[in-house]
């Protein structure tokens, strides 16, 4: 007999496979244009971005704010491979390949970083570990504001394109699966129950430091891989793209989705994307249409008190904790 | 029948305040051992200090002949001692069944690679796992709450499953912290049945702390009462009972 993960798994698969394929007949059939294409690839790369996050602050219930820390060294150190030490060209042979080892390399770069930084900070709760981490994650960005190899305060330029929208497509998608499947297992329920009580997880005989250091390293490493791809996707990687406001974008994108839910980051990371995008053409629309003196500063006020809204009339975030049934896995018996 | 747990010259001091002091004692394997005393008599310390959530200021405490002082909890745990908690620990976000799973954790074996591969030897294991949990929810007449997030549960219902759980780690010790607290006179009669009934079918000894005369007279088969961190009486449940100093610091001086 078929168990449920044989069912289960295609339905995301499947759902995946249409959304693609919706998406790549639009542009080429150009019903939708490249802008759209980049703001879908964005948002693509804050999927990856929140839905690891998440596995830190909404699973495993750590605090951390220097998530676009670890970001900035996967883009770093995949941009110097790629750029400084293969010199790739996008139509160079393998080229394709190397990027993709470059960007993983990148990934597992802010992955030790991660465990570095997590073994001894996550002993610190709440809002301490909230400002270690802030911490961490601003010198990390001043580290390569301040090496001239990687272009220091102008950032590192030139890097080759090669993230497009099939490899971002497919980099979320093995995020959302990676990350379900590790919170559907008996590693993922020990970091759920270090959210629920940290000492009564400790009394059933969960290594509590373990798991937070591994939440945050896996975090860290998903972080790295969008970082590398931000970077590819830009062609450049600046100290001020991973401050830590950045880091505030996301972690606004699980508060709004609802902290713990894969399914509400990735719709939050959407949503909140475009929405941002939205706001710049629709005040522009608004500015010239009655010619009202507001500009794009708007953007931010308007963006600011959506946020409000959601915070105060939804408090749970768009999902609270539940997931959608594409994410969710049926129980073995 | 011999000593599985022994406390050996514990002491433990708060700041300047002393909670513990010189504590020594031998709890037999198999037995219902009952540790009474009044408020802020040091009885859940010394169970933080047997736990290893606090390290005792001086002595020793030897489990099953192996010295346990200062190890971390999660190891303490996996070395065969579980408890339960006066103010209910629960993973209140969580079901019932997943309460019971996360106790089991440190009994599998799969890695995190064949757990996001799914591979068969981890869907197994989660299958027997399920079982096993499961069953132990059968057990405390939880069953029909098993995919219910705990915070739903009533309270009687929740110190039940917080002794699932305790039991899910598979311990050789239960450590019980007041587990009639808050329960009513047929959810006391029943607790008391479920106790014994699980010393005698996991064949684990139980150490409880408990306010509720009726349990501890009733189940316990040794009995040691302290006060201000000192043993002031020990002994079989009915010369306990009748120990002046036991109803002096129960019931006050006579006259007083």
């Amino acid at each position: 007999m078929p168990n449920l993960k044989t069912i289960k798994l295609p339905k995301l698969l499947i759902f995946a496979a249409v959304l693609y394929a919706a998406i790549e007949i639009l542009y080429k059939t150009d019903l939708m244009n490249g802008y759209i294409l980049h703001i879908i690839n964005q948002s693509l790369i804050y999927v990856i971005l929140a839905v690891s996050l998440n596995l830190i602050n909404g699973i495993t219930g750590q605090f951390s704010l220097g998530h676009m820390g670890f970001a900035g060294v996967g883009a770093y150190v995949s941009g110097t491979l790629t750029t400084l030490i293969f010199k790739l060209s996008p139509s160079a042979p393998g080229g394709m390949l190397v990027f993709i080892a470059s960007i993983v390399a990148g990934g597992i770069a802010a992955a030790i970083i991660g465990f570095l930084i997590g073994f001894p900070s996550l002993r610190l709760k709440g809002d301490y570990l909230a400002i270690v981490t802030l911490g961490f994650g601003e010198i990390i960005r001043t580290v390569f504001n301040n090496i001239d190899y990687v272009g220091g305060p102008r950032g590192l330029l030139g890097i080759p394109k090669f993230s497009n929208f099939t490899v971002i497509f497919v980099a979320a998608f093995l995020t959302i699966v990676i990350i379900r499947n590790l919170i559907e297992s008996s590693h993922g329920r020990a970091m759920l129950s270090i959210r629920e009580n940290e000492l009564a997880a400790e009394l059933v005989g969960i290594d509590t430091t373990k798991y937070k250091v591994l939440a945050f390293s896996i975090g860290a490493f998903f972080a790295g891989i969008a970082g590398g791809l931000f970077a590819h996707l830009l062609q450049l990687a600046h100290p001020t793209q991973f401050g830590f406001i950045k880091s505030v974008e996301v972690l606004i994108m699980i508060y709004a989705g609802g902290v713990g839910s894969i399914t509400g980051s990735t719709v939050a990371a959407f949503a909140l994307t475009f929405l941002s995008e939205g706001l710049r053409l629709g005040i522009r629309f608004v500015a010239d249409t009655t010619g009202l003196p507001i500009g794009g500063e708007w953007r931010m006020v308007i963006y600011s008190l959506l946020l409000i809204f959601i915070m105060l009339f939804r408090t749970e975030g768009l999902m609270g904790t539940k997931e959608s049934r594409l994410i969710k896995i049926g129980e073995a018996d | 029948m011999s000593a599985q747990l022994s406390i050996q010259g514990m002491t433990h001091y708060f700041g300047g305040l002393r909670a513990v002091s010189n504590f020594s004692f031998d709890v037999p394997q198999g037995a219902i051992y009952g540790l009474i005393g009044p408020n802020g008599s040091g009885k859940t310390t010394t169970f933080n200090l047997i736990t290893g959530i606090y390290n005792p200021t001086e002595g020793k405490v030897l489990f099953e002949g192996k010295d346990i002082t200062g190890m971390k909890p999660y190891k303490i745990v996996r070395s065969g001692i579980a408890r339960t908690f006066q103010n209910l620990r629960i993973f209140s976000n969580l079901t019932a069944l997943d309460n019971i799973r996360i106790a089991r954790h440190y009994t599998t074996k799969s890695g995190i690679a064949s757990s996001i591969l799914r591979l068969p030897s981890f869907m197994n294991e989660e299958k027997t796992v399920k079982r096993e949990s499961a069953a132990l929810l059968d057990l405390m007449h939880l069953s029909s709450r098993a995919n219910e997030e705990a915070k739903n549960l009533p309270y009687g219902e929740l110190r039940r499953l917080e002794i699932a759980r305790a039991l899910a780690t598979k311990p050789k010790l239960i450590l019980l912290d007041e587990p009639a607290a808050g329960m009513n006179p047929k959810e006391v009669e029943e607790l008391m049945s479920l106790i014994v009934r699980i010393r005698d079918e996991f064949k684990v000894t139980i150490f409880l702390i408990e306010h509720h005369m009726k349990v501890v007279m009733g189940i316990c088969e040794y009995i040691k009462v302290i006060d201000f961190g000192e043993t002031i009486a020990e002994g079989i449940p009915d010369l306990v009972g009748k120990d002046p100093k036991v109803l002096e610091a129960y019931l006050g001086k006579r006259g007083a």
